[in-house]
């Protein structure tokens, strides 16, 4: 019998999904090598079908998004309970993700965004006997393993093909990677960037450029030339994927194990590029920084030190 | 009645001016509030932003970071990559929803012992003013 394998989906855009897909060819050795028994985005199989399945029966389920809901984090306790082995897929989950930007803010804020002062949704409804009811929405979006145990991580927003493919082979291998890896390279992304040599050794900059306010050279250092570049701070794994296509890093492969928040080292890093020694030189070369959350913690905010901003 | 509420405060110090600015208060018996925890670190540049939020995210009350005046850095430049650092850092944690009052960088000497009083006694106030900092992981769902 073939290993069962299951993917979900909780506060994600479905770029994760995208990202299997993307495995091309690669993924009929995958469908050869085992059963998918649940993925809500492509097979019709429903959440009774998983709940009937026996405890620790399927061997490793892949879950993508991070959890800002009670639906979510049901769903993700029953899988783990379901499945031998979990893995958070991408950033969302591993991290918190682009979603976890909602812990600037609290559900009522969120809700009085959208909503303002027309209808709300109705937490429950009841028609001729029945009655349905809408999950719970969370104050502060999660990543995946606060609420339940995580095996494996694999970053990226999405993973690339290459590190998906990397890690169902680690999975289905006889020597399983230690509980708790980040499956991807242990160092910075600069290693992989195929600009690195023309990073100076000594970098200062008096001010930063937002990628829109200028032409990027296509060989050079992004840091160098001004952008806010976080490939020093981010773990490797994407092959510089958007520094060669003239863009610089936003961070989504996270830090790397030496590092506990990342967007704290990355501000680090930044800051101690600038060549400003008063507050109001530093002041000037940190105008086209002007959202150092939504900068720092794009991919991460949910599981760094704070977590969230403070509420009340 | 209520016990009055006593901020906690983190204070990293550098080694060559700040720490020996503490030991010139004490040595010099300056009374000042007793609210602020002394780490002793080598230079202010050394202070990561994580050490920071990571008070914070325990219980602190305020992070305080004492540094060589400018030109004066036993490293030459530490205290401007200090500088640096807290300059963007303070933005951030504005963001988070900290106060500005609870951080700050402070340029001590060694021969200011009497400033470490004006500025923890200050600080102290000031944190009062503002009452106790929940961190903002309790306030997450269970």
């Amino acid at each position: 019998m073939k290993p069962k394998v299951a993917f979900y989906w909780c506060a994600s855009c479905g770029g994760c999904e995208e990202a299997v897909v993307d495995l091309d060819e690669e993924i009929l050795n995958v469908v050869n090598a085992v059963d998918i028994v649940f993925w809500p985005v492509a097979l019709d199989f429903k959440r009774r079908d998983v709940e009937a399945m026996p405890d620790g029966s399927i061997l490793a389920s892949f879950i993508n998004g991070a959890i800002r809901n009670s639906e979510q984090r049901e769903m993700a306790e029953t899988l783990r309970a379901k499945s031998q082995v979990v893995v958070a897929f991408g950033s969302c989950a591993q991290l918190g993700g682009i979603p976890g930007l909602a812990n600037l803010f609290d559900a009522k804020e969120i809700l009085q965004e959208v909503y303002g002062d027309g209808v709300r949704p109705q937490m429950v409804h009841r028609e001729n006997g029945h009655s349905l009811s809408l999950p719970e929405f969370f104050d502060t979006v999660l990543a995946l393993d606060r609420v339940i145990g995580v095996d494996y991580y694999l970053p990226g927003c999405p993973p690339t093909p290459k590190i998906i493919a990397g890690a169902l082979h680690a999975l289905l291998g006889a020597d399983l990677p230690p509980k708790g890896a980040v499956l991807a390279p242990d160092h910075a992304l600069c290693e992989q960037c195929p600009r690195k040599d023309t990073r100076p050794e000594k970098l200062v900059l008096k001010e930063f450029k937002r990628p829109h306010q200028m032409i990027a050279d296509q060989q050079t250092c992004l840091l160098a030339q001004g952008l806010a570049c976080l490939g020093p701070g981010t773990r490797a794994g994407c092959e510089a994927l958007c520094p060669q296509g003239n863009m610089p890093c936003t961070g989504c492969f996270g830090p790397t194990s030496r590092v506990r928040d990342f967007g704290a080292k990355a501000l680090s890093a930044i800051a101690s590029v600038i060549d400003g020694n008063t507050e109001a030189e530093i002041a000037r070369a940190l105008d086209a920084v002007p959202d150092p959350a939504g900068t720092f913690y794009r991919y991460s905010l949910p599981s760094s030190l704070l977590g969230r901003r403070r509420m009340g | 009645m209520p016990e009055a509420f006593e901020p906690k405060i983190v204070a990293f110090f550098c080694n060559w001016c700040t720490y020996l600015a503490a030991d010139l208060a004490g040595t010099s018996r300056i009374k000042y509030a007793p609210n602020a925890r002394v780490v002793r670190v080598m230079c202010s540049g050394r202070v990561d932003p994580q050490f920071v939020m990571d008070a914070f995210a325990k219980g602190a009350d305020g992070v305080l970071i004492g540094g060589c005046h400018p030109g004066d850095c036993h490293y030459q430049e530490g205290n401007y990559k200090a500088l640096r650092r807290v300059e963007l850092l303070k933005r951030l944690l504005r963001q988070m929803g900290v106060e500005e009052e609870r951080f700050r960088l402070e340029w001590i000497s060694a021969a200011e012992g009497e400033r470490v009083k004006i500025v923890i006694d200050d600080m102290v106030e000031k944190l009062r003013a503002l009452g106790p900092r929940v961190p903002a992981r309790r306030q997450e769902v269970a």
